[in-house]
């Protein structure tokens, strides 16, 4: 009971992911479980990438890149290297990591708008390398034989796994996201996006803190990547780096409310529910995009602080709760 | 006393300006040392060099025994040395608390959060903000987040401490408060240097004064011989002896 009360803005989000996960599981249903499924993955994307605009304050549109390169090395060890998918998953979410280590190194000295636009750079460059790296299959990408299932039961018993498996990920994932909010490390990491010189001149180390903070927001979206594309069985590049689904992930974490805990997670939600609806709906189901693009000038212009924001700033006994 | 700052020839150019020009001194322990000049001349630029936000480009800077020319502002503050900016720069959206915290977090203790958190209690009392702990730091007036500015430093536990312009924009029962807080922080053994345009309080509170105009050093002593030095009041009030050499002329 104590550990709820020191920490209770962890409540409400893992409420929110157990209902999630218990949903399919009480109703049987395999459509709910796949509705399920795609919530689960957008919300441990969304939590990964709000470590790095929410807390940190640096505007990555291209974090896909580590979905999509964490599901190309896992799926190249599980269907080339004969791995069983548990260390295929370790292996994309570390192979993320260092990329985003890499990366890092590169391109965090950029500040604000240079920043994102070479994150777009980084996502475009890497699914044209891949196109036309063979060992990864080129354009064509791998497709997984159907023995790759058998170790688990079967193709079913196999998808019926990746759900739980995922579902442990986002449990991890928001677990992760907390702890960095309320240690020291988030305290210099939200230092930094409330103003970077000022910061440094507290002694915030921000060429490391910074590099941490895009590492820890690249490993989780690298093993569900593995994930996603083992239970799809097919992986290719345009499937892997979707730039628009970078934006759609941005628009999630600022719907819900940058740098919370909760946010990402109701955000995630929320937009793939309407999505779920634009997309059978007669108006609005090829142009579901354009409604995701005006919703975040909508959001952008009106609620900046997203709606867990809004709410912590209208209601202040909220506050511990709303984290 | 043994020299806890020494600025050894210490030069800095913007393109064609010289933004400062062989700046050469000594700072003993434990004084509070008064940088005063017309706009412009560099004292601004001279923090930045000492502090590793623009690296001086010639000279050496040595800071307990170390020379910290080259050093990066984050080094800098784990070595002890903590700063205030003349443009306030508050964390806006963090509560005062946590603003002070950063300062106790990564300063030289490099504390963790539980007792950063007390630091802060003590610090933002001593300056005289505790009922605002709670605050967002974008929502306090400036005369509070200078205060807070001057708590988030001291939370690091500095050797060192860089004021610039802490009394700029505050009004006179401000600035009275302010100065005896100065005082106060030189009484914990903080080294002080201060950059300041209200000249009552830096006289008050300085045990030496370097003047700075285009960059040089123009002046150097206690405050009544700075007061009584003509170059010092030639840079601020223009030639006294002008309106003589006029009457001569004609």
């Amino acid at each position: 009971m104590k550990t709820w009360q020191r920490h209770p803005g962890i409540i409400l989000p893992l409420l929110v992911v157990a209902g999630l996960v218990l949903w399919p599981v009480i109703s049987g249903n395999e459509s709910d479980r796949e509705t399920s499924f795609t919530i689960l993955k957008a919300i441990a994307l969304a939590s990964s990438l709000n470590i790095l605009l929410g807390y940190t304050g640096y505007v990555s549109f291209g974090h896909i890149v580590f979905y999509g390169f964490g599901g190309y090395v896992g799926i190249f060890t599980v269907d080339q290297l004969g791995w069983s998918i548990f260390p295929g998953i370790l292996a994309g979410g570390i192979a993320s990591g260092l990329l985003a280590f890499l990366l890092g190194k590169a391109i965090l000295r950029l500040r604000g708008a240079y920043f994102a636009l070479a994150t777009i750079g980084v996502n475009e460059a890497m699914k044209a390398f891949i196109n036309n790296f063979d060992l990864f299959g080129g354009p064509i990408g791998m497709v997984l034989k159907f023995s790759v299932y058998k170790p688990y039961g079967g193709a079913a018993r196999a998808l019926g796994m990746s759900f739980y498996l995922l579902a442990g990920l986002v449990f991890i994932t928001i677990i992760v996201s907390h702890v960095i909010r309320t240690s020291k490390f988030g305290l210099g990491l939200q230092a930094i996006r409330e103003n970077e010189d000022a910061a440094e001149v507290m002694g915030v180390v921000t060429p490391n803190v910074k590099t941490w903070a895009y590492v820890l927001s690249a490993i989780v979206p690298g093993m569900v990547g593995v994930l996603f594309f083992f239970k799809n069985g097919l992986i290719e590049p345009p499937v892997a780096f979707p730039l628009h689904a970078s934006i759609e992930l941005l628009v999630m974490v600022m719907l819900g409310g940058q740098g919370t805990v909760l946010g990402p997670i109701l955000g995630a939600f929320a937009y793939q529910g309407m999505r779920g609806y634009l997309v059978i709906s007669e108006i609005f189901k090829d142009i579901q995009l354009s409604v995701a693009g005006v919703l975040l000038l909508l959001i952008v212009l009106f609620i900046p602080a997203g709606a867990v924001g809004w709410l912590r700033h209208r209601i202040p006994t909220l506050r511990r709760v709303l984290a | 006393m043994t020299t806890l700052l020494s600025i050894q020839r210490v030069s800095k150019r913007f393109g064609g300006l010289q933004a400062l020009l062989d700046i050469t001194f000594d700072l003993p322990e434990g004084q509070i040392l008064g940088l005063i000049g017309p706009n412009g001349a560099g004292k601004t630029t001279l923090f930045n060099a000492i502090n590793g936000v623009y690296p001086a480009e010639q000279g050496r800077i040595i800071f307990r025994n170390k020379d910290i020319t080259r050093a990066k502002t984050y080094t800098l503050a784990r070595m002890g040395m903590a700063r205030t900016h003349q443009i306030v720069k508050p964390l806006s959206q963090l509560s005062v608390r946590e603003n002070v915290m950063v300062g106790a977090c990564f300063g030289r203790l490099d504390m963790r959060l539980g007792q950063a958190g007390q630091v802060a209690d003590e610090v933002s009392e001593f300056v005289g903000l505790t009922a605002r702990l709670d605050q967002p730091a974008g929502s306090l007036n400036v005369a509070q987040k200078k205060r807070m500015e001057m708590a988030r430093a001291l939370a690091s536990r500095p050797y060192l401490l860089l004021l610039d312009e802490v009394l700029a924009g505050l009004n006179a029962s401000e600035i009275e408060a302010m100065t005896s807080t100065v005082l106060k922080i030189r009484e914990q053994g903080i080294t002080i240097i201060m950059i300041e345009h209200v000249m009552k309080a830096v006289m008050k509170v300085s045990d030496r004064i370097i003047v700075l105009d285009y960059g040089q050093q123009i002046a150097e002593g206690s405050p009544e011989e700075i007061s009584r030095d003509p170059k010092v009041i030639e840079a601020y009030l223009g030639d006294p002896r002008l309106a003589e050499k006029l009457m001569e002329e004609d």
